[in-house]
């Protein structure tokens, strides 16, 4: 297929994902803001919304007028969600999502393009909305849903092709970045050197993190105990049968790239085979070990190194 | 602009005045029977539904010079025009007789060039700016050039059509006679089970059938592409659609490149080599080379591929040399000179006024007559006489005499009008028609066309860039009068729309 076509197919994937993974952030972030004594301040908990997305300097810059300005909710809601300025707020996602899917209408079935294109036609309801005020849980909601009838129009429609696969590979990619951020910066703030475990405001917090990640039920499930940290790490990192885990990401990716790649000997599947190993046969205690951050930080860059690999294989053929 | 001096001819009923069923044509006769059991309301909720589903699927026009309304729909109007099978059976062959006339005067102009030794067109028309030197001496396949030409045809009387100019560059406006068509099948079943519809659909396998014909010889799998300036540009989903609809791929310049005299296009397998090119870029576009050096649009060397055969364009370089208003007087002579044939369509009566005659006259008639720009298109740059004020025909007047054989004349015709949803209820409103002929193997035409509507009252401007509208076009099979007439008013309520 045309490399360009691609290379829209895979963002448009990616920015449908990060639009969802944003909406996950706000919602989990504002459900905490409803528990009591969950955190220090309002700013405190809501710069942490900030962090996942690595906006923070963004935020004061834009947001910051006078030396005491501190943190709202509403402003941060606002730039998350609404924000035009901000190039990784919801609007500008799903404006991207919309106008990388219009770039290459022809390479959807007509139920895919016509999806995205009453999604946006559908946002502007949401626009001159207070969120803070009112509806953040009902846009919260939409956003995900939408989200869902992206993934489930791709998959209950589209030919098993190439084309199929870049889109694959665009959600993949992203969700890793985002679930390694998420478990990162929460990671980072919830648990301070030698601090106690086990208090009603950890679990809640933990238990929002899971929630986040629609993986709740799931720890229920599969540990049938207290909520343990190093357990939602595991969770969230090692399990394959965890959807949003970083295993699970690295399962389709390999294999979408193993499929792309063809008898071609890629350095965009040799790195996320490499990633994918460590993911697969990785012990969560030595990961501890070494520092879980540590051990977030060096993915989240090696998964950027892997999308810049997989624009250069795909994407950018050069002409002689 | 009012005109109602002029008695216009309405396609469904001739006698419009006395508002009952005399007069009514008999190819609407059921139409209207039905149309009159259906409450104002209905219809307009309709539209609104129509309206919706256009915008949902994205089915826009992004109109030039407009800020606010990057995206509009183009008005749909949900009553259809109805042609009856003989009617249809004559426009089409006229506006086959016209294309295979004009292919062969496009391959003669840019090689023996009899035409002009016989002395049928002047020697000037190899001066025209739309003359590409560049393919002099260059054969292409099958010896077509226009590919796909829409045929621009308006009627005043229940006889009388005229061919109101060729479009062989690339015309547009296909999609909108598919989608149309699917919208009033969705809105409207009962009257597609009961009224014989010639269908349309099939115009995209047609128009891919003749494309791969005209690959290049000894190419037995073409690869056929879709090439178009982008998503900005004002067709893109024509383009888009027919892209998809044809399964082929959809390609801006940058998707291609040439290497050792062929095009290839970017993919993520590696180069892959590209036989046939719909191209929707105009000439001056395609390469930066030869042509406009600033385009970004184009592909640098691709039509050093195509002078050596390497690739199809489709439609061919040069083609607007044939298409041209100054051109267009002599089509009926073509058809004789070529074909050996009476022409089928007749043209409007045209006045050049590079004639020293025809420019007396023009000037001294100029509230009378349609004043139109040689090569302009989109109806900017034209005067229509009867609508002017006096300013506008003194500014006219002005601009003629600076530059005369950078215009033609015409009688301003008295275009038939065709019921129509507007806000006050069914009105009669302008229309026009182009159906799009297709060559590549043989020379063919769905039985449709876009046409065109007026939504303004009394207005005579259909294009779409200047707030007209479209509707279906109808070309019924048979006679089915009789059977419409049991189509039952109720039956309109029973299509719950599924949106």
């Amino acid at each position: 297929m045309l490399s360009r076509t691609a290379d829209h197919l895979y963002w448009m994937a990616r920015y449908i994902e990060r639009a969802e993974n944003m909406a996950r952030v706000l919602d989990v972030t504002y459900n905490m803001s409803l528990v009591p004594n969950a955190a220090e301040s309002e700013a405190a908990l809501w710069v942490t919304a900030l962090e996942i997305s690595g906006n923070v300097e963004a935020y004061e810059r834009d947001y910051f007028k006078y030396e005491d300005d501190e943190y709202t909710a509403a402003g941060v809601i606002h730039y998350l969600a609404m924000d035009s300025n901000n190039p990784s707020s919801i609007y500008n996602s799903l404006r991207s999502a919309r106008e990388n899917a219009h770039a290459v209408r022809v390479t959807m079935t007509s139920e895919t393009w016509e999806n995205i294109n009453s999604l946006w036609l559908e946002f502007s309801q949401f626009i001159d909305q207070d969120l803070a005020k009112t509806g953040l849980r009902e846009f919260c909601d939409w956003v995900k849903a939408r989200s869902h009838l992206f993934r489930g129009v791709c998959f209950g429609t589209m030919l098993r092709d190439d084309a199929f696969s870049f889109v694959r590979l665009g959600t993949f990619i992203e969700r890793a970045d985002n679930t390694a951020r998420l478990l990162d910066v929460k990671y980072h703030l919830l648990l301070p050197e030698q601090e106690e475990i086990g208090g009603a405001v950890d679990y809640y917090e933990w238990s929002a993190i899971l929630r986040s990640v629609s993986a709740f039920q799931a720890y229920q499930k599969i540990y049938s105990d207290t909520i343990e940290p190093w357990r939602v790490a595991e969770l969230l990192v090692l399990r394959r049968d965890m959807p949003r885990s970083l295993h699970a990401c690295f399962d389709e990716i390999t294999l979408i790239l193993e499929q792309l790649s063809g008898a071609r000997q890629t350095e965009c599947k040799r790195l996320a085979g490499e990633l994918h190993a460590k993911l697969r046969f990785g012990k969560m205690r030595s990961i501890f070990q070494h520092g879980l951050h540590e051990f977030l930080e060096d993915f989240v860059q090696a998964n950027n190194k892997l999308g810049t690999e997989i624009h250069k294989t795909f994407f950018s053929i050069v002409a002689s | 602009m009012k005109n109602s001096a002029i008695a216009f001819f309405d396609e469904m009923q001739i006698n419009s005045a006395s508002g009952d069923e005399a007069g009514v044509r008999e190819i609407y006769a059921a139409y209207k029977h039905w149309l009159k059991g259906v409450p104002h309301h209905q219809l307009n909720s309709k539209r609104q539904e129509a309206e919706l589903l256009f915008r949902r699927v994205g089915i826009t026009f992004n109109v030039y010079g407009d800020d606010d309304g990057a995206e509009r729909l183009i008005p749909f109007d949900i009553v259809p025009r109805i042609l009856a099978a003989k009617e249809w059976a004559k426009l089409s062959a006229g506006a086959i007789q016209r294309v295979r006339a004009l292919n062969m005067f496009l391959h003669d102009i840019y090689h023996k060039q009899d035409i002009i030794q016989a002395g049928l067109v002047p020697a000037s028309v190899l001066g025209n700016s739309q003359y590409r030197p560049e393919m002099f001496g260059v054969d292409v396949p099958n010896q077509i050039y226009a590919h796909i030409a829409g045929i621009d045809l308006v009627r005043t009387s229940e006889s009388q059509f005229y061919v109101l100019e060729d479009n062989l560059r690339t015309p547009s406006g296909v999609s909108y006679m598919l989608e149309d068509r699917k919208m009033m099948m969705r809105l409207f079943p009962e009257l597609f089970r009961r009224y014989s519809i010639a269908p349309v659909d099939h115009y995209p396998q047609v128009l891919l059938k003749n494309l791969r014909a005209v690959a290049q010889a000894g190419v037995h799998e073409p690869t056929v592409v879709v090439l178009t300036p982008g998503a900005y540009n004002s067709a893109y989903f024509e383009h888009a659609f027919l892209a998809q609809q044809m399964g082929v791929e959809l390609v801006e310049g940058s998707d291609l490149f040439v290497r050792n005299n062929a095009v290839y296009m970017r993919t993520t397998e590696g180069p892959q080599r590209v036989d046939v090119i719909y191209r929707r870029i105009d000439d001056d576009y395609l390469d930066p080379l030869v042509f406009n050096a600033d385009s970004m649009l184009g592909v640098p060397g691709l039509l050093s591929v195509y002078r050596d055969g390497g690739v199809t364009l489709a439609n061919a370089v040069g083609t607007g040399v044939a298409d041209d208003k100054a051109t267009y007087i002599h089509v009926p002579a073509m058809i004789k000179f070529y074909l050996g044939e009476e022409p089928l369509l007749e043209n409007v009566p045209t006045y050049e006024l590079s004639k020293a005659d025809d420019l007396a006259y023009t000037l001294a008639h100029l509230a009378e007559l349609v004043v139109k720009e040689v090569q302009g298109s989109g109806g900017y740059g034209m005067l229509v006489g009867p609508a002017a004020s006096k300013k506008e025909l003194a500014d006219f007047k002005e601009r003629i005499i600076a530059n005369p054989a950078n215009y033609i004349a015409q009688p301003t015709l008295a275009l038939s009008t065709c019921p129509t949803l507007v806000e006050q209820g069914i009105a009669p409103r302008h229309v026009d028609l182009r159906p799009f002929v297709l060559s590549g193997k043989t020379v063919s035409l769905v039985p449709g066309a876009l046409c065109r509507v007026a939504m303004k009252e009394g207005s005579l401007v259909v294009n779409s860039s200047q707030g007209g509208g479209t509707k279906d076009t109808w070309v019924l099979q048979e006679a089915a009068g009789e059977a419409m007439h049991s189509a039952s008013p109720t039956d309109a309520t029973q299509e719950v729309s599924t949106c």
